[in-house]
């Protein structure tokens, strides 16, 4: 019980830091501290509940040994991620989001396709896609290769639609003043149009990175060999060995974040003019 | 609408035209297969109308499709296990209650954000994070987990979905309680206005826009949460069961009509939600 208590301390404390900090506007360390002390809090409460409930490991594990089960278990945890998130989810993510982009740049030539493509992308972006995983599967077969086909047709409409949209950003002043510069479509297309999407593009990818991990997880569910994290999941949750399965959960979260974030840093080079993008420094 | 009416038409017949060709170049295989088993040619025209007709094809033709569609929802009573309609039912109240908990649970963390900055701080950044968590990923284990300690049938879904769905809500309504402009918050001030009275006549009437965008993001990823907690072991009825079912039993046609069945849900429940919208904002002479 004191183990609780003081967790429960601890996270006063944290909360009346967190508000003595957010009251200093001056300087950035607030915006790092803040979280990092209540995500902290959250960790000390769970791990103290455990400790003080006697909750039994079946149903949920302590911080303390799930992070126990992910330093042993790296090698395992290593594997299941190259198979998962390297060549299904990768694979897929690239292919789909590449495939969306092009397909967007011939849209883009067409008024026609693009008033019918707009509104069925956006339907598209809508539908539980990650359905047609037992369909792929059987046609592409167990391996990496049915997942990376998965990924590629979940990512594949919202970062349509949100490169189309992209490309009609552009305002009418300046194509104006392109067309005074004499500049030809494909000029005003690499030059103006391209940049003004950027910011609508990265917006997909974003999306399509959480959603690339989600497909090649759940279309490992219908169907895999011997590795990878969705398996690991449904295999470790079936044998009630909830650690591993928590260990898996936090390599899962780390590579997402790191994903995301990787995308997020590149944004933020190339649509450095972007408003969302200036004075936040 | 109008404007977009005839191109989208065309767009879909092109897509149909399509899926009619694939499901003759994937289906061929088998045709043929059995074509010389049984020592027969087929002429081309012979072909196609088998592999417009197989059982269980790779790729069902869409005519096969929806007549499974309408078959199994109209022709079977509501009751039956092989009713769409009921299946449908149990997707539909899974979302609805997964739906409903995440706009709550969303509009309440949208309101502390918006009100306290210490909260804003530390708990938005984990909000973010939240999500780049594949949280599908947690489904088979949050259906187990909530099963073993009595939790059974709606609840665990509705909880996955629930998860989903404040995202959006969050995010959206973080953006619409800060959308007033300083001069509007400066204009009640001048008026003597509490800080309730600029949350509920200010606040509350500006955000609704962004209220209701939200809403249908929220609710799409709240469906898709309800299906990915069917597919674990252990759930046996509902659209989500119904794939998973059928992809263990090589029903393609199973299959592609539950996933249809989804599309049409959504497109039901969004659309709902978009005419809801419509009336409010007209209501309160928002225009548009």
């Amino acid at each position: 019980m004191t183990f609780f208590v003081l967790a429960i301390i601890f996270w006063l404390i944290a909360w009346y830091l967190n508000v003595k900090l957010s009251a200093y506007r001056a300087s950035r360390l607030p915006k790092i501290l803040a979280p990092v002390l209540f995500g902290m809090s959250i960790l000390f409460i769970w791990e103290g509940a455990i400790e003080s409930f006697n909750i039994s490991p079946v149903i949920l594990p302590s911080p303390s040994s799930v992070f126990i089960k992910f330093t042993i278990s790296v090698p395992i945890l290593w594997e299941d991620l190259v198979q998962t998130a390297f060549k299904g989810a990768l694979t897929g993510f690239i292919i789909g989001c590449s495939s969306a982009f092009l397909v967007a740049l011939v849209v883009d030539r067409f008024k026609f396709l693009e008033r019918g493509l707009l509104p069925i992308s956006n339907f598209m972006a809508a539908l539980p896609i990650v359905g047609t995983a037992p369909i792929l599967v059987t046609w592409f077969g167990f391996d990496w290769h049915s997942k990376a086909a998965v990924v590629t047709t979940m990512v594949f409409f919202p970062m349509l639609a949100n490169t189309i949209q992209g490309l009609q950003m552009s305002d009418r002043i300046h194509k104006d003043l392109m067309r005074t510069y004499n500049a030809s479509n494909l000029q005003v297309l690499l030059k103006l149009r391209l940049s003004a999407a950027m910011p609508f593009v990265f917006n997909g990818l974003k999306i399509c990175s959480t959603l690339a991990l989600i497909g090649a997880i759940v279309a490992e569910f219908f169907g895999s060999p011997i590795k990878g994290m969705g398996f690991r999941i449904s295999t470790e949750v079936g044998r009630f060995a909830l650690d591993m399965v928590w260990a898996e959960i936090t390599m899962a979260a780390i590579i997402g974040s790191l994903f995301y974030g990787g995308i997020a840093l590149i944004e933020k080079v190339i649509t450095f003019w972007h408003p969302s993008q200036r004075g936040r420094a | 609408m109008t404007k977009n009416f005839f191109p989208i038409i065309s767009i879909l017949c092109f897509i149909i035209f399509l899926w009619y060709i694939f499901s003759v170049v994937l289906n061929s295989s088998w045709a043929l297969d059995k074509a010389e088993r049984s020592s027969k040619t087929l002429t081309f025209k012979e072909l196609v109308a088998d592999t417009w007709s197989q059982k269980k094809p790779k790729l069902p033709a869409p005519h096969q499709v929806f007549s499974e569609i309408w078959d199994t929802t109209f022709n079977k009573k509501i009751t039956s296990k092989r009713s769409l309609v009921y299946h449908g039912w149990i997707t539909f109240s899974a979302t609805v209650a997964g739906f409903v908990f995440g706009t709550a649970l969303g509009v309440i963390l949208a309101i502390a954000i918006v009100h306290d900055r210490a909260t804003d701080l530390s708990v938005m950044p984990w909000i973010i994070t939240s999500q780049t968590i594949p949280i599908l990923a947690l489904a088979p284990m949050i259906i187990v987990v909530l099963g073993s300690i009595g939790f059974t049938g709606l609840m665990p879904k509705a909880v996955i979905s629930m998860y989903l769905s404040f995202f959006p809500v969050v995010v959206g309504m973080v953006k619409g309680l800060r959308s007033p402009e300083i001069l509007e918050i400066d204009l009640m001030r001048t008026w003597s206005a509490s800080r309730s009275q600029i949350f509920f006549k200010l606040r509350i009437p500006k955000s609704l826009p962004y209220f209701f965008t939200s809403l249908k993001l929220g609710m799409a990823a709240s469906l898709v949460g309800a299906i990915v907690g069917e597919l674990p072991s252990g759930a046996i009825a509902g659209l989500g069961a119904r794939m998973l079912a059928g992809s263990y039993y090589g029903q393609t046609i199973q299959i592609w009509s539950a996933l249809f069945s989804a599309a049409i849900l959504a497109a039901t429940l969004i659309s709902a939600i978009s005419l809801i919208q419509r009336i409010v904002l007209k209501r309160m002479a928002w225009s548009g």
